[in-house]
């Protein structure tokens, strides 16, 4: 094709994309160098009848004047990314200094609003993403053992948990965990417990996000992995059987090597979408044991008191986790095309 | 296909893969089933301290309403809380949305699919990074230029942004959808003297629509799922399902009408069902599409 026809073909899709992605990420850059104003005070002499007292007042009329004539606030250039509620350096670096070993390290440094969430955004993408594919592929290998008439409902009940609302999903798990619910209280019934509450404990907090990770994005791994189940080379199973290899070495060797590239896709997929979590910490209610990079963002925009500065420096860092994590997928996509041309 | 070569499997193994077949199925749809029979019980019942098994029976539901049902917190959702609003803009943005992301799709897709030049590599992984990015990072670039344009709060605003967020994917699928389709088609079109654009018109939209079809549907839960958007760029009124449901746990669960949250919950769980019962084979085909080609 041309490159004046692929311009004009692409033309609305790019524009669309550079508009609404390319340049919010530059306006993010440049409201992450800026702090917002800060009131503007004025002094006021305010006379009774006996004394006159002066007082500072917020100068509602000057802050608005100053506010829409810089309304990116004033440059500060990186010193959002280096405070307390960022990268924290200095706090890092005292406690480091400072610290009683280094478990003690880890708590001081878990205290900090940034490092506390990207805690779980790395525990949940790194814990969910393997146990979806192992349980993906379990679910597969089973449906693919029950009679075919079956497996239509099968798929169909399996695609709930994914296709059905993030928020909604967490929701309804919510719901159910709650001590008066009904796995709740099932929960308090074992342990034998009336004062068990799942939400009181930041560890099965994060055992319940973790829990509703994998429960939502199974069903995902385990289409694809169904799908591949039914490519798999027949001739080459029933030479391996001819052969004398036994059920295990024959998924060993030949089922297996037939799924890897499913399987790269798969963790592709559940690694970018598992690092943005963010619905299940507003559905579980759970900021106060489990905090996410994307559910920072979202506190710092939401509410009263904006703060554009700090939650850009937040998404900053966040794109560049992102793009971490993709580097090995970029690099090896690179040297293949590379390969190819 | 038929596994022709599948051996007979042990009795064990089969009993054994049943049975965990079976209880996927009961973590799978259980959480719904539940939260259905539910929703229509009062909130004694459905959280109840007394025992788990009257949001099976209904006690105190009965005690307080004389029957076993009841439409209250559908009736506190809808009409008091005035849901069915909500319902209207979340029709209005999926739709749009829909139509929007597939046209400038088609056209990218089908650009991307024919072209051999080194650049379509290029806007692929761009567009690749771009569907890697978190949603709500890319909201924090936006609201202060929305509330600079005043545009901020309104339905168009967050469909063109939807539309933009939703196209790397729809790229991606569609480019891989139109690969499938043989060169030789539109170029032995253009032989017979199409521009590109004829041939496209011609010859392409005939025959691209499984394809078109299978990308609407996830276009469409993009739309329809998306929170961190929506929540963020509608004002009050123009809340959509989602975000309208994100409101009603600030305010209802202090009010103790955590019942007209869970009636919002199902209605708005309703229409997913109906699409996957009809649409079954579409999303899992569109599911597998990327990964087929690795």
């Amino acid at each position: 094709m041309p490159h004046r026809a692929f311009f004009w073909f692409i033309l609305p899709s790019a524009l669309a994309m550079l508009l609404f992605i390319a340049l919010p990420i530059v306006s993010v850059i440049l409201q992450s160098v800026h702090i917002e104003h800060p009131k503007v005070m004025s002094e006021v002499e305010t006379c009774g009848p006996f004394n006159c007292t002066t007082e500072m007042r917020v100068d509602a009329e000057a802050t608005a004047e100053l506010r829409q004539a810089q309304p990116l606030g004033k440059y500060i250039g990186l010193e959002t990314y280096l405070n307390r509620n960022h990268l924290a350096f200095e706090v890092v670096k005292t406690q480091w200094q400072e610290r009683e070993g280094f478990f003690s390290f880890i708590r001081g440094l878990y205290n900090l609003p940034f490092y506390k969430a990207l805690a779980f955004t790395l525990t949940y993408t790194f814990v969910v993403t393997p146990l979806v594919i192992v349980l993906g592929f379990s679910i597969a290998v089973a449906v693919n053992a029950i009679p075919r008439i079956m497996r239509g409902s099968v798929i169909f009940v399996s695609l709930l948990p994914m296709i059905v609302t993030p928020l909604i999903g967490s929701l309804v798990l919510f719901w159910m965990v709650d001590a008066n619910g009904v796995i709740g209280s099932a929960i308090q019934h074992i342990f034998n417990d009336p004062n068990l509450s799942l939400k009181a404990s930041p560890f099965l907090t994060w055992i319940m996000l973790l829990v509703y990770g994998v429960w939502h994005s199974a069903p995902f791994a385990f289409v694809v992995f169904y799908a591949g189940l039914q490519t798999v080379p027949q001739d080459t199973l029933e030479s391996a059987m001819i052969d004398g290899a036994s059920r295990w070495e024959r998924i060993r060797y030949v089922v297996l090597p037939h799924l890897a590239p499913l399987v790269t896709f798969v963790a592709l997929i559940q690694l970018m979408d598992n690092f943005r979590v963010f619905e299940p910490v507003v559905g579980f209610n759970a900021s106060a044991s489990a905090t996410s990079l994307s559910w920072i963002i979202y506190n710092d925009l939401f509410g009263q008191q904006q703060l554009f500065g700090s939650a850009a420096a937040t998404s900053m860092l966040t794109i560049l986790g992102v793009c971490i994590l993709l580097m090995p997928v970029l690099v090896r996509t690179w040297r293949q095309y590379k390969v190819v041309h | 296909m038929e596994n022709t070569a599948q051996p007979r499997q042990s009795p064990l193994l089969r009993l054994f893969l049943g049975a965990f077949v079976i209880i996927w199925i009961v973590l799978a749809a259980f959480p719904f089933l539940w939260t259905l029979w539910g929703s229509f019980k009062v909130e004694a019942d459905f959280f109840s301290k007394v025992d788990w098994s009257f949001a099976l029976s209904g006690e105190r539901t009965i005690e307080q309403t004389g029957s076993a049902f009841t439409g209250a917190g559908y009736y506190g959702a809808w009409v008091q809380e005035e849901f069915w609003r909500a319902a209207i803009n979340t029709m209005i943005v999926t739709f749009f949305v829909v139509i929007i992301s597939l046209t400038l799709g088609t056209l990218g897709g089908y650009a991307l699919s024919r072209s051999t030049f080194r650049y379509t590599f290029w806007i692929l992984i761009a567009a690749l990074v771009f569907r890697a990015m978190p949603h709500i990072t890319l909201v924090s670039g936006y609201l202060l230029p929305f509330f600079e344009l005043n545009v901020w709060g309104i339905l168009p605003t967050t469909i063109v942004v939807l539309v933009a967020i939703n196209q790397p994917f729809t790229l991606w699928m569609l480019h891989s959808f139109f690969l499938n389709i043989p060169k030789d088609l539109d170029e032995s079109a253009m032989v017979d003297g199409c521009t590109r654009f004829q041939a496209f018109r011609h010859v392409i939209i005939p025959v691209m629509w499984p394809g078109v079809i299978t990308t609407g549907l996830f276009s469409f839960l993009l739309a329809y799922n998306d929170f961190a958007i929506t929540t963020m760029l509608l004002s009050q009124d123009n809340q959509t399902m989602v975000p309208k449901i994100g409101s009603f746990l600030g305010t209802t669960q202090v009010q103790g009408n955590v019942m007209f949250a869970v009636a919002a919950v199902v209605s708005a769980t309703a229409p997913l069902f109906i699409l996957v019962l009809f649409f079954q084979r579409q999303i899992v085909s569109g599911l597998t599409a990327g990964a087929v080609k690795g």
